[in-house]
């Protein structure tokens, strides 16, 4: 069936899969560039990133994508000589490597989108590649010395067993290929060793029956023979070894695969008897085990076993429902107990479903690092970035959402944070800033703070600006709380000057929708010329949602759990109607303005005065508290989400639905929205909800 | 576990009859017979109760869990503007996916499996004085009486018809 002529569709998948691989490898590119630091030896990340560009140009190879394979080329080419230490990588290289790696990844977004590059698109990078290749080679470099496992002493040689599996051959890599390559480092002496091959009328087509043993003298690292290797050796037994020591090592001393070293370069014909009895099948697992540690999964399957593991523990907890109803007749313990262990196993297995789609935010907060130096680069301020707890992991969908905010926000803390350098001395603060970023688990939700050291909220200058655009009425008293508030109002920059960093204004508002999109939570707290702080409270899955279930007439809603703050059974007095129709309940001191769910959904039968029901405080995303009221809370339950708009419209005050333990959807309340649904004498469903509520009307209502 | 939209019935699998012939599922609203093509036909279920979504046209009547599909389920008598249908067990829910979306249709009873010849399928006249026509698309012979054709598209089109307010608007 496969022919050696693909099929356009085949073609088109090779290359699908080349793009979702180079998408891969451009991000742990990104990663590692960000990890480099100037003057230090880090070998491991520089191998990293020379496999990753080396990958990409072997698939543009194949693709015939010129442009991709030149640059990569070029670019790899550095990486080599500063990982052998024949470069130093310093202050005008790495900048030179990021950039690098930014213009490989828009050569691979060229490609993908079937476009050719320009010829002169990144040929000023290039050049600067080549040029920093020349400096360090012509400048006799005296840093190998200090190499560990580079820097061979004079000529030597190395002994390299080669044995292709099958494999090998089925991938469509030819040995000879290789071994003309290694021809290049040196001299070169081959022994075929084809005691292994069988009669003809035994030969399989597709086996493989040679191997090759042999002597390579040259003054190369074993790096540069272990490289022209480096695409088959998941496919071969490989075996490099040095030469000197191959001849003067007691047997004992050597790999046992190799214990006839000695001899081997005399003798090569020996080596495969010994060989054969080299224990290499499990050897080979071993190397396929480590290859096999991930699988690549497209995401739609996995959306669709966390949707049928959802559909499986509500049919469980129906099940155990409909059971407990039902007289317990004879063996009914025993049928209890199945149901309680059913109970615990379909837990675990929705957990470790979840677990499938966890990712640690590491893959947001590894862009941060060079994030922060170009910006601070760019406005001439020194800022260092502090993280920690990059490995914290949250659901996949919920890193893609964050990473515009996060970024949003850390360069806001560079560029309005973070005073200038002159105005940090003069107030006696250490010359360079300081942002930490940093991520916990609390519960099922993920902490995450942006933290500067830099001039804080002036308060006093925020009111007079909102008051300015008439954001905030001239005569309102807001909290010092309720200004800080005021930088996520639509439209709202306090920053001196526009900068081209962080633009204008169009900021905190977009970062707090965003983040309220994902159903959680941006609080700020700030310290005049100490530094501002701010929290993200997020969800740490889309999926699920810990929540209350609270009852109104015949209808059951669902008020997420995060939101809540108490829930309290008011005495008579503590109620106090306003005009315009709205109540306020005094709690503690605290006027808290009431909104009766029956009310607001049109919901018939519900207890009317809130002394008889239950008011359940919830905090709406900017800080704003106010009461529901309810008919009674029936209990808290984790449930699935599941959107109303596949097949039906948004729904004004309902953010989505799940599905109790009856089999009967509920709906899950929009706290957000709330406050406004109940403004209008009757309401009609909203059109969109992107209206902001502004600090007036929340200040408005509170009274 | 059949998933509602693995099932796309090409129009291939229309079984013994010829390609100029098409199947339609026949249905009661009140006195009216009605017709849908049964490529749209998911699945039909009788009648049970649904969570009222707030705020809604009083044609829909809230949302049903169709193995864990969440689906909005009108009345079609309500819809034709004949007033609410007193639901029971013996009503009948057809549900239909209409523009990629999975909907219940409440109707009094399913009647029959109509095989039609494609030419025998009479243009709406200009004139109808029981329904909006923006809901029809065409007239069925059947004996001496006639089924009506529904347009599902442009019975949850959202852009209103004539007269009435588009559904879930």
């Amino acid at each position: 069936m496969s022919g050696s002529n693909f099929g356009s569709d085949e073609l088109a998948q090779f290359r699908k899969t080349f793009f979702e691989e180079c998408a891969e490898l451009l991000v742990d590119l990104e990663e590692r560039l960000g990890a480099l630091h100037p003057y230090t030896q880090d070998v491991e990340g520089l191998n990293a990133i020379f496999r990753a560009v080396h990958s990409i140009k072997a698939g543009a190879g194949a693709f015939n994508y010129t442009g991709l394979v030149r640059f990569a080329h070029t670019f790899e080419a550095l990486l080599d000589r500063l990982r052998d230490g024949k470069a130093e990588l310093d202050e005008r290289t790495l900048p030179c490597l990021i950039s690098a790696g930014d213009v490989l990844a828009a050569l691979v977004d060229t490609v993908r989108e079937g476009k050719t590059a320009d010829e002169a698109f990144g040929a000023d990078v290039r050049d600067e590649l080549e040029s920093l290749m020349d400096g360090a080679s012509g400048g006799a470099s005296p840093v190998p010395a200090a190499k560990a496992d580079a820097a061979p002493t004079g000529p030597q040689g190395y002994r390299i067993v080669f044995r292709p599996d099958s494999e090998l051959f089925r991938h469509a890599n030819e040995p000879l290929y290789l071994i003309r390559e290694l021809k290049t480092l040196g001299t070169l002496e081959i022994a075929c060793d084809t005691s292994r091959l069988p009669d003809l009328a035994g030969l399989k087509t597709d086996e493989a029956y040679l191997s090759w043993t042999m002597t390579l003298r040259t003054d190369k690292p074993r790096a540069a023979i272990a490289e022209v290797f480096e695409f088959v050796e998941d496919e071969c037994e490989l075996i490099i070894e040095p030469l000197a020591d191959a001849v003067e090592a007691t047997p004992e001393a050597v790999p046992q695969a190799v214990t006839i070293a000695p001899a081997a370069v005399a003798v090569p014909v020996a080596a495969p008897t010994v060989e054969r009895a080299a224990p290499h099948p499990e050897g080979k697992a071993e190397q396929k085990a480590s290859v096999a540690s991930s699988i690549r999964v497209e995401l739609a399957r996995v959306d669709r076993l966390v949707n049928m593991v959802g559909e499986l523990v509500i049919t469980q907890a129906m099940l155990a429902q409909q059971f407990n109803e039902n007289d317990v007749g004879q063996g009914g313990h025993k049928t209890l107990q199945g149901f309680e262990d059913l109970a615990v196993l379909t837990r675990e297995l929705q957990e470790c479903v979840m677990a499938i789609r966890m990712q640690p935010v590491k893959s947001i907060f590894a862009r941060m690092p060079r994030l922060v130096r170009e910006v601070s680069a760019k406005l001439g301020k020194t800022v260092h970035l502090e993280m920690s707890g990059e490995q914290t992991e949250v659901d996949k969908t919920v890193i893609e959402e964050l990473a515009d905010p996060l970024t949003h926000m850390i360069r806001n803390a560079v560029d309005h944070g973070i005073e200038s350098t002159e105005e940090r001395i003069a107030a006696g603060k250490s010359p360079d800033g300081t942002i930490h970023l940093s991520a916990q688990h609390v519960g099922s939700n993920i902490l995450i703070h942006v933290e500067d050291d830099g001039a804080g909220i002036d308060r006093e200058r925020l009111l007079r600006k909102a008051i300015e655009r008439g954001i905030v009425s001239a005569n309102a008293k807001p909290t010092g709380e309720e200004i800080d508030e005021l930088i996520f109002s639509p439209g709202f920059s306090t920053a001196a000057a526009v900068t081209d960093v962080s633009g204008r204004g169009v900021g905190m508002d977009v970062v707090r929708r965003n983040i309220i999109n994902l159903g959680g939570r941006v609080q700020v707290q700030s310290t005049l010329g100490k530094g501002t702080r701010f929290t993200l409270v997020i969800p740490l899955t889309l999926a699920v949602l810990d929540g209350m279930i609270v009852a109104v007439g015949e209808e059951k809603y669902i008020l997420p759990l995060t939101s809540i703050v108490e829930s309290i059974r008011p005495e008579r007095g503590q109620i106090r109607a306003l005009t315009g129709g709205y109540e306020v309940a005094s709690i503690r001191g605290e006027f808290v303005r009431l909104v009766h769910l029956a009310r607001v959904f049109g919901v018939p039968q519900a207890v009317g005065e809130p002394w008889n029901g239950l008011v359940v405080l919830v905090e709406q995303a900017n800080g704003t508290k106010i009461g529901v009221v309810v008919d009674e809370l029936i209990g808290q339950q984790q449930v699935v989400i599941k959107s109303l708009q596949d097949n039906f419209d948004p729904v004004a005050g309902i953010s989505g639905a799940t599905i109790l333990g009856n089999g009967r959807v509920a709906l899950i309340v929009d706290i957000e929205q709330l406050t406004r649904l109940a403004d209008r004498p009757h309401p009609t469903p909203l059109p969109n909800t992107d209206a902001p509520s502004s600090l007036t009307d929340e200040l408005a209502n509170v009274a | 576990m059949a998933d509602p939209q693995d099932q796309q019935n090409p129009e291939t699998t229309a079984g013994p009859s010829s390609p100029a012939t098409r199947q339609f599922i026949s249905f009661r609203v009140g006195d009216e017979e009605f017709a849908i093509d049964i490529m749209a036909v998911r699945e039909i279920k009788g009648w049970t109760a649904t969570t009222v979504l707030p705020n809604q046209q009083n044609y829909m009547l809230g949302v049903l869990n169709l193995r864990g599909t969440i689906v909005p389920i009108f009345d079609l008598r309500c819809r034709f503007g004949r007033g609410l249908t007193q639901a029971t067990a013996t009503h009948v829910v057809i549900i239909v996916s209409v523009d990629d979306r999975i909907v219940g249709l409440l109707v009094d009873a399913v009647s029959d499996i109509l095989t039609v010849n494609a030419v025998d399928i009479r243009p709406v006249p200009d004139m109808e004085q029981t329904v909006d026509s923006a809901f029809l698309s065409g007239i069925i012979p059947v004996g001496e009486s006639m089924v009506v054709l529904l347009s599902l598209e442009n019975l949850f089109n959202q852009t209103p018809s004539a007269g009435l307010p588009a559904i879930a608007a």
